[in-house]
């Protein structure tokens, strides 16, 4: 079976004036379908950059990228954007949810630019909610949620429109290390239970621990790749 | 189309949200299209007042005046001495197919008695032609006819004005008034006209038979002779060609030899009053156009609120796109934001800008009119004022990098 992600020689440039930052420098990898794998790194280490690329939110300078067969090299703004709409599920350390807005309305989002009618939307976005323990919770504004409860929306704004893969950059920076094994624990259940391919950055090595296998960039490359020691 | 209600209500609920912002933004609109629809209303008010006189005058109408005559290098004004007669008038009636309607007029000032009542007026002598050409209705009895001019009988119509002085309740219709002396009966009462353009009340008049008012009134010392000629042409294009005839006809009836000046002035007052009516119209766009710039002010406000809201919302905006918003849905999001405050700024600006008006003209007495089209016009143009001026941000919006955006703080 082919894998889900297919990463070849990846090579990111920015060139901020006169300076050139290479914040990739050869990366090639593949992700098969069902697995969670935690990519760690210090920061400038090119994970966040590498993220944005398996995103479709950057597109690499040079190499090869391919979800589930899509090579995003040639495609116009918005056919990024469809795809991040329906392949793409998002999940940010600062949560990223629109403020002044309840907790459904956040959830359904992503199923607004997907052009679903209004009760398919409302029915969807329930079931996510549910499906991260939120049910009855759905009328709630952000700032009515703790932080733990604020990132379970965003996950189930990030799973509603059942995406391939779920992207996870640093999800439990704002929380506290209960809340933090909370949201891992919901990874690991979306992870066994749904069978979702979950990628997740981090830099705290118990959070990896959680994943299945972790990838370790240091400047711009792969340094490691191996099973998670506590896999299961 | 689920896509456009959705961004409509999302557009909805971000105005909500800044209220007092929103608000104020409007106001510039507000102020805008209430100023455009009171300004509109005052010239188009005016346009039709000067419209009204035009009409009230009689349409397509030219003055003859008799006198301007020269003896012995003394030259006198126009109508001291009575040059024209009536037979003039049937001459250009005949003579020249364009004129429909000759009215030869003898007018003086007279004192007019009834009972115990009397008042000073301006007797007209004319012919029932008159009543055609100034389109003058009567409001009861009957105007008089060719046997009464023929005849010279002592008849007479009166303004409403001497109806209300002398009459005071009593039905005027078959008294007995005294003009110079001179018993009248009174036949008919002429619809009320008010005031001319120069302020004038028209309807504070007595019109006779052109031969009563030689034989008894005014024209004893010039037999024959009336003072004046109202001359109805056929349209309003052929003015100038029975302006040109007459002169023609009158001056080759008069023997006047071509190095001498006439001894009669030709007046074109609807040419005068269309003339009024042109810098009428003039105002009113110009007031228009003075209002329209605050109208264009009030789009700059929202265009500025807009580039705000457009800063203020940049993580928004990243997030949007991340989970799928095309660069069009953004587009659309902002822009039917401005178009909505734009609209609701219309609508209000409608509402304040009639009432505004209502209340000027009380106080002010300015004549006002409202027309559905400057208020349509106004509407749509506050519409297109804030697609014009919401573009630019919401294009700006949906430029955003979004990797840029979801990072803004």
């Amino acid at each position: 079976m082919d894998p889900l992600i297919q990463v070849r020689d990846l090579v990111k440039v920015y060139s901020l004036g006169e300076v050139e930052v290479q914040a990739l420098r050869g990366v090639s990898l593949s992700i098969h379908r069902g697995e969670f794998v935690a990519i760690m790194g210090a920061s400038g280490s090119g994970k966040s950059t590498f993220m944005n690329i398996l995103g479709f939110l950057d597109q690499p300078t040079s190499g090869q990228y391919l979800l589930e067969g899509i090579n995003g090299e040639n495609l116009s703004r918005d056919e990024l954007a469809e795809i991040r709409n329906r392949k793409i599920g998002f999940v940010f350390q600062g949560f990223n949810l629109l403020s002044r807005t309840a907790a459904i309305e956040n959830v359904e989002l992503p199923l607004i630019y997907a052009g679903a009618s209004t009760s398919n939307r409302k029915e969807m976005a329930e079931k996510a909610l549910s499906a991260v323990g939120l049910k009855g919770r759905e009328h709630h504004h952000p700032n009515q949620l703790s932080g733990g409860e604020q990132q379970r929306v965003a996950i189930a704004r990030a799973l509603v429109n059942e995406p391939s893969i779920l992207l996870a950059d640093e999800p439990t920076g704002n929380l506290d290390t209960k809340t933090s094994e909370e949201i891992m624990r919901i990874f690991q259940r979306l992870n066994q239970e749904l069978k979702i391919t979950i990628i997740m950055i981090t830099h705290e090595s118990d959070i990896a621990s959680f994943s299945k296998r972790i990838i370790l960039f240091r400047d711009g490359k792969v340094v490691e790749d191996r099973n998670s020691a506590l896999q299961g | 189309m689920t896509r456009l209600l959705a961004s409509f209500r999302i557009a909805l609920r971000a105005l909500m949200v800044n209220k007092m912002r929103s608000t104020l933004t409007m106001l510039g609109i507000i102020i805008g299209v209430g100023a455009v629809i009171a300004m509109v209303a005052v010239g188009s008010g005016a346009k039709k007042q000067i419209a009204e006189q035009i009409a009230s005058m009689g349409s397509n109408m030219l003055i003859v005046l008799s006198g301007s005559s020269t003896s012995g290098g003394l030259r006198f004004g126009s109508g001291t001495v009575p040059t024209l007669t009536a037979d003039d008038a049937k001459a250009m009636l005949s003579e020249i197919p364009l004129i429909k309607h000759v009215a030869p007029s003898l007018s003086g000032v007279a004192q007019v008695v009834f009972g115990n009542q009397n008042w000073s007026t301006v007797v007209n002598g004319t012919t029932p032609e008159i009543l055609e050409i100034r389109d003058w209705p009567l409001s009861w009895g009957r105007p008089f006819t060719q046997q009464d001019i023929d005849g010279a009988t002592k008849v007479c119509l009166l303004g409403k004005t001497i109806v209300d002085v002398l009459f005071g309740g009593i039905d005027p219709i078959d008294q007995v008034i005294r003009i110079k002396n001179v018993p009248f009966t009174v036949i008919g009462v002429l619809a009320p006209k008010g005031q001319s353009t120069r302020g004038q009340d028209q309807d504070d008049t007595i019109i006779v038979p052109l031969t009563t008012a030689q034989k008894r009134l005014f024209g004893m010392q010039f037999p024959g002779m009336v003072r004046m000629m109202l001359v109805q042409a056929r349209g309003p294009e052929v003015m100038q060609e029975v302006e040109n005839q007459m002169n023609d006809l009158l001056r080759q009836r008069h023997r006047i030899q071509p190095n001498q000046d006439n001894d009669f002035t030709v007046r074109n007052l609807t040419e005068i009053m269309s003339t009024a009516e042109q810098s009428a119209s003039v105002m009113s766009l110009l007031l228009g156009a003075i209002a329209s710039i605050s109208l264009i002010v009030g789009g700059i406000g929202i265009m500025n609120i807009m580039l705000v809201s457009v800063t203020e919302r940049t993580r928004e905006i990243g997030i949007r796109m991340a989970v799928g918003a095309k660069g069009r849905d953004i587009l659309l999001q902002f822009l039917i934001e401005s178009l909505v405050l734009s609209l609701i700024g219309g609508t209000v600006g409608i509402g304040i800008g009639v009432a505004g008006t209502l209340v000027l003209s009380h106080f002010t007495q300015w004549p006002i009119l409202f027309s559905i089209n400057a208020i349509l016009l106004a509407f749509l143009f506050s519409g297109s004022v804030g697609v014009f001026f919401g573009f630019y941000p919401a294009r700006k919006a949906s430029m955003l990098n979004p990797i840029e955006a979801l990072r803004y703080e």
